[in-house]
């Protein structure tokens, strides 16, 4: 009976995974490339050097400041799609920084680093407020907030920002290089700095959900806000802030794509990955260790397909169609698995689950309340 | 139409909710279904109208076994359910909802004229133009009963119906059940836990206790009789009893409230240490809106709160719970405990002093409690594994040892007999010790046994009852319909 | 009547048609209790489906159909997921929100610059010599303008005023009494979430055989689909004034464009970029904050009872839910 649910559990965390991998390479036949082909691109495009793992990991930090800022939203059943302009406007509170303020380096990079947060939190905020107190769907306002971002980088871009020469809108000119984060070496270009801080932020933001007042609020708060509310819990602070530090974190990503992996503000500074962060927690069911883990496979995809282009002309978003088949077939099989394992004779104890707290609509409900 | 079960069994889990329940019922009488909370009686029913299959056992009607699922099959072979809550459509107008489940070819001016016509015959009054979500649970009822007769029910089973409902509406309903019985020879199957309704209804009671079928008898009978066997054993009624009544401590000077459903307007009231005060009123007449405005879930439209002296008007409810005030809704795993979350969880919830939890200390306490409010449960098992009962009383174990105000919506709501005197038993402590209680229920009875002043709401109007031990359940029962007139005189 | 008012009118009708439909068919999804999120990745997908589905074939109809039928794969699998695998509808609708559209660019990339047939341009004889209506709804659109049209009209009709309609609405309000009156409630649901997808898919195909034809990277609909999801919302999912919504959304984006062409009038590209998305947040404040009710109260006791049936804009009171017969 365990052996067989062993198995069984195995089996649907592999399958799901096989069946991406195989739905993914019959797309690439259908535009006549070769599947193999394209694995080891993906793979070489990962691994090749120490430049390229280098790239993966490049990836990875942003990516993992999105995943630690979403597993808190999500704790307090916030759908924060707004991660996405969150990251931007870190990435624009940096750039402002780096262009206007003259400083040593080690002076500067704090400030830059605490200018994107605020930027991020400014964006998570105004999510927030239109949330709890305005009643507005947090994904309607975080979708509305992320074009907004765009657009304003796109302003800044091609105006008030744009190179001497004239605009192009391509990007802003190159930051002075005191203001950008050092690189460990020419081999292995990472800024060790970012590296150390998003392990900080991991441990920290998991040491805070198991063993924090603040941690507990938000679980509450996520579960059922009317209960916690009546419990004590300030379920509109807590939401607010939930929003507020998620974004502070997210902002710290928007500011290593500016100031390390670009060098200047370029449209769409965050490059999706606070979508893809948003793919990452929902998959490993928002846990704050497992999901730099799951993140760091994915930011290998998402590195080793920029060579796709290169090597076969092939489109990249072929990385982010397998990326999105692997959460959606994981979730599904996730589902599977509590059907067979609830069928009669298991324990009652898993058809009790609650509805999901967040519906589209039931925006207002929770903070409505207070 | 007779009504024959066999051997019926149903599992939830762990518990036993039917067990190995046989019985004949013949056509033609009121059936009275007895016993109390948690004793099956509804479970039965409903299976019996088609909305739960049984795990095992069988149905027959006339002497055919019949075989359905679902509780449109039931009304097809002439069974249909009123349910507690009724099972109406809220956004749907009274014609709607008659109509919605009539024979396709029935248009939606027959379905007009027909309502009207079997509402005639009964005395009641429902507009078919009217959302649903506008009638009172009353109202709700006759739709519901005058839709299942459209469809031919030659048998009416009713969860409950009389709670809820005020005097006069249960004049009518009583009125148009005896007439369906008498004069139609229908099949009418009364589920209660209240021996005055059976008594005066019924002509006969099948009683169920912990699941299993435990006696039938014809009536009339007497209540001790009945009593005896509901529990098993006698069960002398609750006395009343009064604590010692201090000084005012909640004072409410002209509160007006507006909430989406009614508006009360200048309710002046002081409430003193040691006080129990009852709301009694159909739902949505105010009594709800009042407490929460108390605590300050909802905003007062105008008037003062004051707390010992001090002005809560403008405070928050976590403000007002420092204060001194404790509150607890009706809803449990809605309102007050956060199902996914365990028991030790909820204790560190209430601890707002510092900023890390100390888990071991929340886990030693929870465990101390489980033990003082004898609740069937570990300290790490999550709040939603437990039964109702044992959630009520992790709820009380969670509020304030003595706050200064305590005030509860529906406290024993769903208890069986032992876990709501349990709960009673806890709160007068609290009152002996100084803390004033102001609560509400829809068993007028648990009003008037343990109210030292009664407030009756009707429609956002408000009747005091000074003395409580001068009420009775059927002067309540006319005053929550609005009687008030009558009652002054 | 000013002719160029006529015209600025008339392609009004015919651009905001694709929102028209997926608008409604959101609406209809809605309406049963599911929430199919997955609009803007969807109506993609769909569009890129139908564009290549009919330059293979030559025949836009053809494209049409595979369109919708893209559409309706889509809304499948959200609620096989939501009622068969109990996963939540939003985080499914999520995340094919962003496999669809990533999806649709993979399979378009070849796709980009190539011409494809395009839907035809029909008057309708009669309705089209109306004074200011002929010109503005009956006059040179393509089909599926005229299918919105007549979509309003039929869903209104559906919920509102036949049997299976009240099943439909049961549904999403309060399944239980669905349930109780021998209404199937999931397999409504499975129906309508279908047909709401279709209709979604069939707006795409609105976009790449007509409105916006061909494909182009980055898809030229992108972030519509959110509009629309807001529309419906905007719409109190409610057929008439969900279509008015799109209307109104499709007017005002219209208008500024035209501000922003005419040359004496300057007005940052910026704000114009920007101003969907303010139209969003805006009207979704509108109808959440408690504007409305407050509105209400300030309106005679006498006319609150039409106006709040008018503006009511509660969700199904079930959206969102799941439901279990036992």
């Amino acid at each position: 009976m365990t052996a067989n649910r062993t198995t069984l559990r195995v089996a649907l965390l592999v399958a799901p995974i096989l069946l991406s991998l195989l739905i993914t390479a019959v797309l690439v036949l259908a535009v006549g490339k070769d599947p193999i082909e394209v694995m080891t691109a993906i793979l070489e495009g990962a691994f090749r050097n120490s430049n390229a793992i280098a790239g993966v990991v490049n990836f990875w930090i942003p990516l993992t400041f999105a995943c630690l800022g979403l597993v808190i939203t999500f704790t307090a059943g916030l759908w924060n799609i707004g991660v996405e302009g969150q990251m931007m406007m870190g990435a624009v509170f940096a750039s402002w920084a780096a262009r206007t303020i003259v400083l040593p380096t080690p002076l500067l990079i704090p400030i830059e680093i605490v200018l994107a947060m605020a930027g991020g939190a400014f964006w998570g905020v105004l999510v927030g407020v239109l949330r709890v107190r305005l009643g507005v769907n947090e994904i309607f306002g975080g979708v509305a907030l992320n074009a907004l971002a765009s657009v304003i980088v796109i302003y800044l871009i091609s105006g008030p920002w744009q190179p001497p020469e004239g605009g192009s809108a391509q990007s802003t000119p190159p930051f002075p290089a005191e203001s950008l984060l050092p690189e460990m070496s020419p081999e292995f270009p990472v800024s060790l700095l970012a590296l150390v801080l998003a392990l900080v932020i991991i441990l920290t933001v998991y040491f805070a959900l198991r063993g924090t007042r603040w941690g507990l609020n938000l679980k509450a708060t996520g579960k059922n806000p009317r209960s916690a509310l009546l419990l004590g819990v300030p379920t509109t602070q807590t939401a607010l802030s939930a929003f507020i530090v998620c974004g502070a974190i997210a902002g710290i990503g928007g500011a290593y794509r500016v100031l390390f992996t670009f060098d200047s503000l370029r449209p769409l500074p965050s490059g999706g990955i606070g979508f893809l962060g948003l793919l990452v927690v929902l998959m490993v069911a928002n846990h704050p260790l497992i999901a730099p883990i799951v993140g760091f496979v994915f930011a290998t995809i998402l590195a080793g397909s920029t060579r796709l282009r290169v090597v076969l002309q092939l489109d990249q978003s072929l990385a982010e169609v397998l990326q999105g088949f692997v959460v959606l077939l994981v979730l599904m099989a996730n589902g599977l698995r509590g059907r067979i394992l609830s069928s009669p004779r298991s324990s009652p104890e898993v058809v009790q689950e609650q509805p999901a707290p967040t519906t589209v609509t039931s925006a207002a409900e929770a903070a409505s309340h207070e | 139409m007779e009504i024959e079960l066999q051997h019926i069994h149903k599992r939830f889990g762990r518990v036993h909710a039917n067990n190995d329940i046989s019985m004949k019922l013949r056509g033609g009488r009121i059936i009275g279904v007895l016993g109390e909370n948690g004793a099956g009686k509804s479970t039965l029913m409903k299976i019996l109208s088609g909305y739960q299959p049984a795990d095992s056992g069988a149905i027959l009607i006339d002497g055919r076994e019949v075989d359905y699922h679902g509780p449109q099959a039931a009304i097809a072979v002439g069974v249909g359910m009123l349910q507690q809550d009724p099972l109406d459509v809220p956004a749907f107008t009274v014609v709607e909802n008659f109509l919605y489940g009539q024979p396709p070819a029935m248009t939606r001016r027959e379905a007009r004229a027909k309502l009207a016509q079997i509402s005639r015959e009964f005395g009641f009054e429902l507009d078919p133009e009217t959302p649903s979500a506008r009638l009172s649970i009353g109202q709700r009822q006759q739709l519901e009963i005058v839709r299942l007769l459209a469809l031919g029910v030659r048998t009416l089973i009713l969860d409950e119906p009389t709670t809820g409902i005020s005097a006069q509406q249960k004049t009518i309903l009583f009125d148009a059940l005896q007439a369906l019985s008498r004069e139609q020879g229908m099949t009418v199957l009364l589920v209660s836990h209240k021996l005055e309704d059976v008594i005066a209804l019924c002509d006969e009671v099948v009683v169920l206790r912990a699941g299993r079928l435990v006696g039938d008898k014809m009536m009339p009978a007497t209540k001790a009789e009945l009593v005896q066997l509901m529990f098993g054993q006698e069960i002398a009624p609750q006395e009343r009893s009064s604590g010692h009544i201090g000084d005012a401590v909640l004072e409410l000077d002209s509160v007006t409230i507006q909430d989406r459903r009614v508006r009360v307007e200048s309710l002046s009231m002081n409430v003193r240490a040691g006080e129990v005060i009852g709301l009694a009123g159909l739902d949505g007449s105010g009594q709800e809106a009042l407490m929460r405005a108390c605590v300050g879930l909802i905003n007062v439209a105008g008037g003062r709160v004051r707390l010992n002296g001090r002005d809560l008007t403008r405070q928050s409810y976590r403000d007002r719970m420092h204060a001194g005030l404790a509150f607890s809704a009706a809803g449990r795993l809605e309102e007050g405990l956060v199902a996914g979350l365990t028991l030790t969880e909820h204790m560190a919830l209430m601890d707002n002093s510092r900023a890390m939890i100390d888990w071991p200390a929340a886990r030693q306490l929870s465990g101390k409690q489980i033990e003082r409010y004898n609740v069937r449960g570990r300290a790490e098992d999550r709040i939603e594994t437990l039964s109702g009962g044992n959630q009520q009383r992790w709820l009380m174990a969670l509020l304030p040892e003595q706050p200064r105000v305590m005030i509860l919506e529906q406290p024993t709501r769903g208890l069986d007999i032992d876990s709501a005197r349990w709960v009673w038993q806890l709160l007068l402590d609290r009152r002996a010790h100084g803390t004033a209680i102001i609560f509400n229920s829809p068993d007028l009875d648990e009003i008037v046994t343990y109210s030292d002043r009664i407030i009756v709401f009707f429609a956002g109007r408000f009747h005091v009852i000074e003395d409580a031990s001068t009420a009775t359940v059927d002067a309540l029962g006319h005053l929550i319909g609005g009687n008030f007139e009558e009652a002054a005189r | 009547m000013n002719e160029e008012l006529l015209n600025i009118l008339q392609t009004l009708v015919t651009s905001s048609s694709p929102l028209v439909i997926a608008a409604l068919g959101e609406t209809i999804t809605e309406r049963a209790g599911v929430v199919n999120l997955s609009l803007d990745g969807s109506i993609t997908l769909a569009a890129a489906v139908g564009f290549i589905a009919a330059v293979g074939s030559g025949s836009t109809l053809i494209g049409i159909l595979a369109a919708m039928l893209t559409g309706a794969l889509v809304a499948l699998i959200i609620v096989v997921a939501d009622i068969e695998l109990k996963q939540d509808q939003v985080a499914i609708g999520f995340v094919l929100t962003l496999l669809a559209a990533s999806l649709a660019q993979f399979i378009g990339q070849s796709y980009t610059r190539v011409r494809g047939p395009e839907l035809p341009f029909v008057s309708l004889t009669f309705l089209k010599d109306i004074p200011f209506l002929g010109p503005v709804f009956f006059t040179d659109h393509n089909p599926l303008v005229y299918v919105s049209f007549i979509l309003v009209f039929a869903t209104w009709w559906w919920m509102f005023r036949t049997r299976p309609g009240l099943a439909l609405r049961a549904v999403g309000e309060r399944p239980e009494s669905a349930f109780a009156r021998g209404t199937n409630v999931n397999r409504l649901r499975y129906i309508y979430t279908l047909v709401g997808g279709a209709l979604v898919g069939l707006a795409g195909a609105a976009y790449s055989l007509s409105i916006k034809p061909g494909w182009t990277n980055p898809p030229a609909m992108r972030g519509d689909g959110w509009i629309a999801l807001a529309i419906v919302i905007f719409g109190g999912w409610h057929p008439f004034r969900v279509v008015l919504g799109a209307y109104l959304f499709a007017g005002l984006r219209a208008i500024s464009s035209a501000i922003q062409r005419s040359p004496d009038v300057q007005i940052p590209l910026v704000l114009i970029n920007a101003l969907p998305w303010l139209l969003m947040i805006g009207t979704l404040l509108l109808v959440s904050s408690g504007a409305i009710e407050r509105l209400l109260r300030a309106l005679p006791r006498s006319a609150q009872v039409w106006t709040r049936n008018i503006l009511r804009s509660d969700p199904p009171a079930a959206l969102g839910t799941r439901f279990e017969e036992h």
